[in-house]
């Protein structure tokens, strides 16, 4: 059992692990890469460090390693559980205490005509939840990556068949795909009440009853989600001053949470995701003396 | 606690109630759910009109009502649809569905 497993190495993910080493614990960092702060050039507006956004990042790592923590390369896929959690990452489970999403921000899904409208008759965002709706069903699952397969599995065993739908995305998996792909750009879902197939830009036409969206990687927003945490009308994480979710024990932290998009905004945020998961983590220990 | 809707109870309890009813459509399988549940609960001590069902236990109901996702959290007025939302809500949303019932 872990004691906090943290979702992204950025800004906001590294300054709650430094703090969380510091006090004692031994938080695991899952990182996919610098997200954002590597695409990030000179930073002349952050204090104290003039240095490019690759290398802060790097920095920040190789400083959280110093103190122990370790930092794994994989992609968290989602987060179930309601007391203590399991983080589901592509290299296998983690079974933790308390949970930090510091994923960064994701950029906007692409506007298919018919997904807003169909949310919660076809359109869903949450496999785990939902799969039972479609008991040899024919469903789908958009997107292209580790997150989509993921989606995938949790459907297989119930739907009819399933399909990934990659809207003209190149693939990432990084495991091989048993599923169908078909790769075509989506220009609308059809059905009026309820979703009954998937319109290509070529006229083609998938019979779907299900579809279910897993574009990219699973990012805090999703996962926030699918845990049952509220999210914001723009779709940020919602948080309290404390960082922590409306799920006690998951925090988020940095560009995920909305507002600035700023790295100083980000190490305070996971300075006291950090500073709130040590307490909550102790506190919990005290009931549950065996973890 | 809520109040638990079978079919054989929804005509009675839905069908003919006099004022609005928040109706949750869940599952004990669902993490978003059981949240929803503990807000839900938080308002029946408040006295609001909630009641729930159990799709797996009444899956004729989840079909009739056409509920594809869940948590779905529909308000019933004078036996009939009026509201629905789908997913995770908070309390002040519930609270101005019922009230706009």
């Amino acid at each position: 059992m872990e004691n906090l497993v943290i979702i992204g190495s950025g800004p906001a993910g590294i300054s709650a692990a430094l703090y969380a080493a510091r006090a004692g614990l031994s938080p695991v960092v899952l990182t996919q890469g610098p997200g954002a702060l590597g695409k990030a050039g000179q930073i002349d507006n952050y204090y104290g460090a003039p240095l490019t956004g690759p290398a802060l990042h790097a920095a920040g790592e190789e400083q959280a390693r110093a103190l122990g923590v370790r930092i794994l390369e994989t992609q968290a896929v989602g987060v179930v559980g309601f007391d203590t959690y399991t983080v589901r990452a592509v290299s296998g489970d983690f079974d933790t205490i308390a949970v930090l999403l510091a994923t960064g921000a994701k950029r906007a899904a692409p506007t298919i005509p018919g997904l807003k409208e169909l949310e919660g008759a076809g359109v869903s965002y949450c496999a785990v939840c939902d799969a039972f709706f479609y008991r040899g069903k024919p469903v789908a699952v958009l997107g292209s990556g580790d997150f989509a397969l993921h989606e995938a599995d949790e459907l297989a065993p119930l739907a009819g068949s399933v399909t990934i739908l990659t809207n003209g995305e190149p693939e990432a998996f990084t495991k091989p795909c048993p599923y169908p792909i078909d790769r075509r750009p989506i220009s609308a879902l059809v059905g009026d009440k309820a979703l009954a197939g998937v319109q290509f830009a070529d006229g083609g036409l998938l019979l779907a009853n299900g579809l279910f969206v897993a574009l990219g990687t699973a990012g805090s927003a999703e996962i926030a989600r699918q845990t049952g945490a509220e999210l914001g009308a723009d779709g940020s994480v919602v948080v309290d001053a404390a960082m922590q979710t409306t799920l006690p024990g998951l925090y988020a932290a940095g560009d995920c949470t909305g507002g600035l998009k700023q790295i100083a905004k980000a190490v305070h945020e996971g300075t006291q995701a950090g500073l709130s998961a040590i307490q909550y983590i102790r506190d919990y220990r005290k009931t549950h003396p065996d973890l | 606690m809520a109040k638990i809707i079978t079919s054989a109870n929804f005509e009675s309890e839905i069908g003919q109630a006099k004022t609005p009813v928040l109706v949750d459509f869940w599952a004990t399988w669902c993490g978003p759910c059981q949240r929803q549940g503990i807000i839900l609960e938080d308002m029946v001590k408040d006295g609001f009109p909630i009641a729930k069902i159990d799709v797996d236990a009444e899956p004729e109901l989840a079909r009739r009502f056409r509920v594809m996702s869940i948590p779905t959290l529909i308000v019933f007025k004078d036996g009939q649809e009026v509201k629905r939302l789908v997913g995770l809500h908070n309390r002040t949303q519930l609270e101005e569905a019922l009230a706009q019932a």
